[in-house]
């Protein structure tokens, strides 16, 4: 079996074009990693510049409305940039300085990761482009404007659906072209070792800070942890420090879109088999010939086929649950959560919003859940407004 | 010797792709035997997949063609059965991704591929790291599985080409296939270092060309030529009426490749 096993999942299918660039990329990792002046650069970086640690906030309200668990929030959405992204991308970026690289191109499906790593790339005085399906634009505008204001390309792909999977898609086939300068900021916990790797470590400090923020105000652990799951990034870090307590439900809420039971969805755990695709094995949407199938979400963010190796794996395992959250429970704990607490989750985030609005009820008043709040909401306004039958300009 | 690894033996190859089923799986029948009869050495049959990574634009449509068309894994095996049965005699390789195979059941696939008379596989997502999967499953049911090589593949040309079956598959260029209008490449070094690690392997050269001129310049340093989005091409603008425009073609570059 080669590097990069989540038991039977993950590896590297990737062209051979590529698999010096992933080598080097692995080797710079491991190396810099354990390297002290890189680490303390990192920290102050994420400290000073992106905000951190983020808030655990107590939701006083919601807790007392759904009666039932005491309800927290990792507050990712006030990170600079508005979303857990942030953590992967200056992790990567400056890796990527220290190999040498002044360019940086991204996927981007919300446009949240785009943003950083247009973000990160302004700081750094790096060159970025960045891939976003052209269905995508449109339902992210704002956070094109963004990107282009941040001194970032943005190439709209028009290929296949024209969405998140496609511009994962292209990213590849423009880093084939181009190498030497370039490094690929992936912004999921997905593709080709080491990507979800050092995805998932990067963004291992969601959990690392959950765990002693809890404990400070609770002294003790958690009874749940959720949250939504598109490649899985924000997920994986909110997991991962729990995934050695036992005693601790971690729970990825995927996007269901209109139902696991039409084909308009992207719950690849509810409704994937195993596959091969972007690099790495793990469960995808499919055809019975293997064709990646057009998945929707109403949420950009979490409208991918697939699902990063280590989550395939912690639920093959039965470590991690997995559910799926429709469009319509996704945009009425957007709503809720607005309202009740004040504070707007992006649409991908809201996916596990709604889960814990199921979950709280049926827990007892002594535990506790953590909801990851991975983005705000302010550019899904628009969009759900049109959802919601309103059309207002942005 | 492979019936993959004799296309080699009569002098410089000329090697064509095709995506099954753009336009029509009868389009594709007409136009093997076409390329057969024009003096391809050795045809690549590519199984259209929904998201082709490395694939350039006019391959990338011709997939998305072929599959709003309905054609299917399945349906492309009885086409390969019907070519075999009314007397195509050259030697035959799929490619397509990883998925297409390993969705089908890896070994399902492959014992399909050699009963309606394929020879080898090429899945150019699957590198040298990942081949343990579905190389010994080829070689189980008597199929090449065939390896990439890469202008950045530097000092992993050796390892690569020491456990190489019928050919040596050298991307000439960066990025993904398509027309280029040169190749700055120095193919012949790395051909070299391929003939170096394993002096029986044949090395045939693809991405990027589309003119005899260009053939020649590459099988000039190597064993042959691989043709695929110049072909395509010709599919995209003529559709059905493709097969004589392809024999022509075809018989443009091998005759480019006499005698060198």
């Amino acid at each position: 079996m080669s590097k990069g096993r989540f038991g039977i999942h993950g590896g590297q299918y990737m062209p051979e074009t590529l698999m010096n660039a992933v080598i080097e990329l692995e080797e710079a990792y491991n190396f810099y990693k354990n390297d002290e002046g890189f680490n303390a650069e990192l920290t102050e970086l994420l400290n000073e510049y992106a905000g951190r640690p983020s808030r655990l906030y107590y939701a006083r309200r919601m807790t007392q409305d759904l009666s039932g668990a005491k309800i927290y929030l990792k507050r990712e959405d006030l990170n600079h940039t508005g979303a857990h992204k942030i953590n992967n991308v200056l992790g990567q970026a400056l890796l990527a300085k220290k190999m040498g690289k002044t360019r940086l191109i991204a996927e981007t499906g919300a446009g949240q990761h785009g943003v950083a790593t247009a973000t990160a790339a302004a700081l750094m005085d790096m060159e970025c482009v960045v891939f976003m399906g052209e269905e995508d634009t449109r339902r992210q505008a704002l956070n094109v404007y963004r990107m282009r204001l941040l001194g970032a390309k943005v190439v709209p792909v028009t290929t296949g659906t024209a969405t998140l999977k496609d511009a994962v898609s292209e990213a590849m086939r423009e880093w084939t072209s181009r190498i030497s300068d370039t490094h690929y900021c992936l912004g999921s916990v997905m593709g080709p070792h080491p990507f979800p790797t050092i995805v998932r470590d990067f963004q291992s400090v969601i959990s690392k800070e959950i765990k002693q923020q809890l404990q400070e105000k609770e002294g003790r652990l958690p009874d749940a942890v959720l949250a939504c799951v598109g490649g899985g990034s924000n997920a994986i870090g909110a997991f991962y420090h729990f995934i050695g307590d036992k005693g601790v439900r971690l729970i990825g809420c995927e996007a269901a879109g209109r139902g696991v039971d039409t084909p308009e969805t992207a719950a690849t755990i509810a409704t994937g088999r195993l596959g091969i695709f972007h690099g790495m094995k793990s469960y995808f949407c499919q055809d019975e010939y293997g064709q990646i199938a057009p998945v929707y979400s109403i949420s950009a963010g979490l409208d991918y086929p697939g699902i990063g190796p280590e989550h395939a794996y912690l639920h093959d395992i039965g470590r991690a649950e997995y559910v799926a959250v429709t469009d319509e429970e996704a945009v009425e704990a957007f709503e809720y959560m607005s309202r009740l607490e004040g504070i707007i989750p992006a649409i991908e985030s809201a996916h596990a919003v709604a889960h814990a609005r199921k979950l709280a009820p049926t827990m007892g008043r002594d535990q506790i859940i953590v909801v990851n709040i991975s983005g705000r909401g302010d550019k899904d306004c628009a969009s759900i407004a049109r959802y919601r039958g309103e059309d207002i300009a942005e | 010797m492979s019936r993959v690894q004799q296309a080699f033996s009569g002098g410089k190859a000329f090697v064509a792709f095709i995506t099954c089923g753009d336009p029509d799986l009868e389009t594709t029948y007409k136009v093997v035997r076409a390329m057969e009869q024009a003096g391809a050495d050795l045809i690549e049959l590519g199984i259209p997949f929904s998201d082709p990574t490395a694939e350039g634009p006019v391959i990338q449509a011709a997939n998305a063609r072929a599959l709003k068309n309905g054609v299917t894994t399945d349906k492309i095996f009885d086409m390969v059965k019907r070519l075999r049965a009314d007397g195509l005699k050259v030697p035959l390789v799929f490619m397509t991704y990883a998925n297409v195979v390993f969705s089908y059941g890896t070994e399902r696939f492959l014992e399909k591929a050699k009963e309606v008379g394929m020879d080898g596989l090429i899945l150019p997502d699957v590198p040298f790291e990942e081949k343990e999967e579905f190389a010994p499953a080829c070689r189980a049911c008597g199929l090449d599985f065939i390896s990439l090589i890469a202008p950045t593949s530097e000092n992993r040309i050796a390892m690569i080409a020491r456990e190489a079956e019928g050919f040596v598959y050298c991307v000439s260029s960066l990025g993904v296939t398509g027309v280029r209008s040169e190749i700055t490449t120095d193919v012949a070094s790395l051909v070299r270092l391929v003939k170096e690690a394993n002096p029986a392997i044949p090395c045939a050269v693809g991405f990027g060309i589309s003119t005899p001129e260009q053939a020649a310049q590459m099988a000039s340093v190597s064993d042959g030529a691989i043709v695929g989005s110049a072909i395509v091409k010709l599919l995209e603008k003529h559709g059905r009426d493709a097969e004589g425009p392809v024999r022509e073609y075809v018989a443009r570059m091998k005759a480019a490749l006499r005698g060198l």
